[in-house]
């Protein structure tokens, strides 16, 4: 069978400006061959920088930003777009291959309605008439499961919610009949209980439309649902190139080994032990709007132990932390931290009650001083509430970063030179500077590659047995929780449905929120998804 | 003290400010705090208004705020105008001043009163469109700022609707072609149209067009008796002078705002399915860049009905601007007063007209969940 889409040498640069130096030419992808036949769906994975975005977007020979394409080919039915000049490839885009971004929300334009937006590819490019198209992104709103088909394209990007806009993306790019989508990220935004429906959803209109794809993400379980071949890259480079059976089941590259066992750290719990370190007693919580979003919620926290608070987004997760913290005084409720209630509001806590909990954020980059070195950012807590200056400030600092296995040398750099995992490290290293009882870890690892995730999970677990220390661990992954946790807490719409030893909460019988959100979360295993589809399908065949 | 110092300080705010959603929140932030003020009386009522249609709900608070504003304003007139020094009776018998004279002419305009008597007489004469007589000619200052007010806006008006499609225009003009040469010229241009004051651009259109070509009437001087066509070519020069003030700066912000959007997701959106540059720049850039276009439009406009002064006194022509000065020399407050207090009124309902188009604009409160 001929091949759809065929690259070849794809070599991409930009142009950066490090302040201070010249502009300099930095190679972001090199040597990357790929194939795609009609009809197949080609996954490229690897971690942020990997270059996966990139690569999906030269199947519109299109640079994002600087980005220029600076040699090989791109043929597409035999033809290379890379030569066609900006009116040919103008007739390509929206028309033969089409773009799914990741962020739907951002992707739509916020002053026009859906079916506008979904259509007008179509129209603009002379494909169908405005009655054929209407027709067709009616189909696809039908097809990719929106709710009210028939108004769905009335309604504008912030009238909907985001599961919905990333499937309204899909049908957009479906919509013009392309011979090749490019799916980038279409479901890492979401939440878990979303992804398995925009996941199915897209899976579905692949099939029936006959469409070939490219999906790209960081996630390989992911990616084992919907494609059938995988593109490993690292750094620009092809690690690995093969069918998913082969890649899944018997990868060759111990990067592609690392990444199929990611998920693969589990820890047995400790047993509940009766020296409670945090205990939330009936906590009502919410803005002064009136809207309440967390309710009634009790649990505890022993000493030295984690206890993982699992949900989606706006489940309260966060405001719980804020609660704790003193950020957002309660409404009702109280808190008692190592046996002694402690002050609702943060102005009413004593220095030595704010040191013992300390927090670290899911994005480290926004919580630290741009403008700080890291000595300053994890020196204050010393100055603050140790008192500590001079020589003996240095050493400490050195030791906590011994401590987070960075080492010292790092101590002058600015964040702004540190990469994701080591920002997170450092934001580690603060909250550690403070000796606290408590880390509240609100989705620390969320935002990082999965092999660096894991590596930060590790070090927390390492802190852990050295100093006793007792985490509260924020997450809305099953995995992070099976990896670290002793305790768990289901939170869902400001409730907490399950609370419990981890053993307990994770095994049956199971609520059904719970019972949802464990089957949610993809496995590492081909099939899966439909295995999970054909028991919904069944149970609620069975209601 | 401040949070909880150092360690948990800056990391705290910045959660706050990473955490919360972005735009949602943002508008029923400013919903919820802007209402809050006038609902306080009737809570129920300003509640729902501002849930079911938030769109009315702001609006009315515009309408409330604007004629707080313009009350405020006609008591810093009022206020303004007493606090001059000076006095219209001394000014007006020069030489001939004897105590008596004074005293009766004062008696005469009633300034024997107390201020506040004056103010609420005078406020509630406005509030009619009554704004009492000229104390230097005697006559109905409405009248005559009827005529005047007339002349301005029709000069404002031509100005106007030749400026801004046509800033609107090479604004967009300037982001196709940005950084490239069309981009470069526009901006040099309006930049040295913005530079200039506009009594060198009026003296200069009249030494090129009027003194040196003769293809222009100056001066701009229009009577009653001239017909609509003698009028238009009598007010030529000064309407290009105006449109070269006023383009530049709305050109220059057309361009700005439309350039920030189109560095957005939406953008690239469109990009990738293979519209047009200027498809792209006036059908999914420009709506979302409308309410900073429609708010620097609506200053120029302002500016150009308040702000003319200068012009009409180069073009000798008879408009609000020039009576208002005349009116400053003599100390004729009631024109002074009148025509402070109409300039303010123009200038703060074109601001709440822009408010309100741009609130228009915005389909998250057009459209409510």
């Amino acid at each position: 069978m001929p091949d759809l889409l065929s690259v070849r040498n794809l070599k991409i640069e930009a142009t950066s400006y490090p302040p201070g130096e010249p502009p300099k030419t930095v190679t972001l992808v090199e040597g990357v061959n790929f194939d795609v036949q009609k009809g197949k769906v080609l996954g490229l994975i690897g971690e942020s920088g990997a270059g996966k975005s990139t690569i999906g977007l030269t199947a519109l020979a299109y640079g994002r930003g600087g980005v220029r394409i600076t040699g090989g080919e791109v043929k597409l039915n035999g033809e290379d777009l890379l030569k066609l000049g900006p009116n040919g490839i103008r007739k390509v885009r929206g028309a033969k291959v089409c773009y799914v971004a990741q962020s739907a929300a951002a992707a739509f334009n916020p002053a026009h309605r859906l079916g506008e937006q979904v259509i007008e590819a179509s129209l603009k490019h002379g494909i169908m008439s405005r009655a054929e198209a209407e027709k067709r992104a009616l189909y696809l709103f039908k097809v990719l499961g929106l709710p009210s088909p028939e108004t769905f394209g009335q309604r504008y990007p912030h009238q909907v919610s985001g599961g919905q806009l990333q499937r309204a993306m899909t049908a957009m790019a479906l919509c013009p009949n392309p011979e090749l989508i490019v799916f980038d990220e279409p479901t890492t935004a979401l939440d878990v209980t979303t992804q398995i429906d925009v996941l199915a959803a897209i899976k579905h209109a692949i099939e029936e439309t006959h469409t070939a794809a490219l999906y790209i993400t960081h996630d390989l379980a992911v990616v084992a649902q919907i494609t059938d071949d995988i593109l490993v890259l690292r750094h620009g480079k092809m690690i690995e190139y093969g069918s998913v059976k082969q890649i899944i089941e018997a990868p060759t590259q111990d990067y592609t080994r690392a990444l199929v066992n990611v998920r693969g750290t589990r820890r047995d719990e400790a047993p509940d032990q009766t020296d409670t370190l945090l205990k939330v007693d009936n906590i009502t919580a919410g803005y002064s709007n009136g809207f309440k979003v967390l309710q009634n919620v009790s649990l505890h926290l022993p000493k030295g132990q984690t206890l993982a608070v699992v949900g989606e987004s706006g489940s309260g997760k966060s405001t719980l932390a804020r609660v704790i913290t003193g950020l957002l005084p309660p409404q009702e409720g109280t808190i008692s931290f190592d046996g002694k209630a402690l002050p609702k509001a943060l102005k009413g806590r004593s220095n030595d009650e704010l040191r013992r909990i300390q927090m670290i954020y899911q994005m480290a980059d926004t919580a630290m001083n741009p403008r700080q070195t890291v000595r300053d950012i994890v020196g204050r807590p010393l100055t603050f509430y140790y008192g500590l200056r001079g020589r003996e400030k240095t050493e400490r600092v050195k030791e906590l970063l011994e401590q987070i296995e960075m080492g010292g040398r790092f101590a002058d750099r600015y964040p702004a030179e540190l990469s994701g995992g080591q920002k997170q490290r450092v934001a580690i290293a603060r909250a550690l500077a403070a000796k606290p009882e408590l880390i509240l870890c609100d989705e620390p690892t969320s935002a990082l590659d999965p092999l660096v995730a894991e590596g930060i999970l590790k070090l927390l677990l390492k802190l852990q047995e050295e100093t006793q220390v007792s985490y509260m661990f924020i997450t809305h992954d099953i995995a992070i929780v099976r990896a670290i946790a002793d305790s768990v807490a289901v939170m869902h719409r400001g409730r907490l449905v399950r609370f419990g030893p981890k053993s307990k909460v994770l095994s049956p019988p199971f609520d059904d929120y719970t019972d949802l959100l464990l089957k949610s979360v993809p496995e590492m295993e081909i099939g899966w998804l439909e295995r999970v589809l054909t028991t919904r399908r069944m149970a609620s065949a069975g209601n | 003290m401040t949070g909880g110092g150092p360690a948990h300080g800056p990391e705290l705010t910045a959660t706050a400010a990473a955490g919360d959603s972005p735009q949602s929140a943002g508008v029923a932030g400013s919903v919820a705090s802007t209402g809050a003020p006038i609902s306080e009386g009737t809570p129920s009522f300003w509640a729902k208004l501002s849930k079911s249609s938030p769109l009315v709900a702001l609006i009315l608070q515009r309408l409330a705020l604007s004629v707080a504003l313009l009350f405020a304003v006609s008591l810093m007139i009022f206020g303004g105008v007493e606090a001059l020094p000076g006095d219209f009776a001394t000014t007006y018998l020069g030489q001939s001043a004897t105590p008596q004279a004074i005293e009766n002419i004062r008696k005469d305009l009633g300034l024997d009163q107390p201020a506040t008597t004056r103010y609420v007489k005078w406020l509630g004469g406005a509030l009619q469109g009554d704004f009492g007589k000229s104390w230097a000619s005697k006559n109905s200052v409405s009248e005559q700022i009827g005529k005047r007010l007339g002349n301005s806006l029709f000069l404002a008006f031509f100005a106007a609707i030749i400026s801004v499609p046509l800033a609107v225009g090479l604004g967009m003009l300037a982001v196709q072609f940005r950084n490239r040469l069309p981009d470069k010229i526009i901006n040099v241009v309006s930049l040295a149209a913005i530079s200039l004051p506009e009594f060198f651009v009026g003296y200069l259109l009249i030494l090129f067009f009027a003194v040196q070509l003769g293809v222009a009437t100056f001066p701009a001087t229009v009577y009653d008796s001239m017909t609509i066509g003698q009028r238009l070519s009598a007010i030529a020069l000064p309407t290009a002078t105006l449109v070269l003030v006023v383009l530049a700066h709305m050109m220059r912000m057309t361009r700005a705002a439309i350039l920030n959007v189109m560095s957005s997701a939406y953008v690239e959106t469109a990009e990738l399915k293979g519209l047009s540059g200027l498809r792209i720049i006036a059908k999914h850039a420009a709506p979302n860049a409308l309410a900073p276009v429609i708010n620097v439009i609506a200053l120029n406009l302002a500016y150009l009905v308040v702000g003319v002064v200068v012009v009409e006194v180069v073009f000798v022509y008879p408009g609000m601007g020039q009576y208002m000065v005349d009116a400053v020399t003599v100390r004729d407050m009631p024109v002074v007063q009148a025509c402070g207090l109409i300039f303010a009124a123009f200038y703060i309902f074109l601001n709440m007209f822009a408010d309100i188009l741009a609130i228009i604009a915005n389909p998250r409160l057009r459209h409510p969940r």
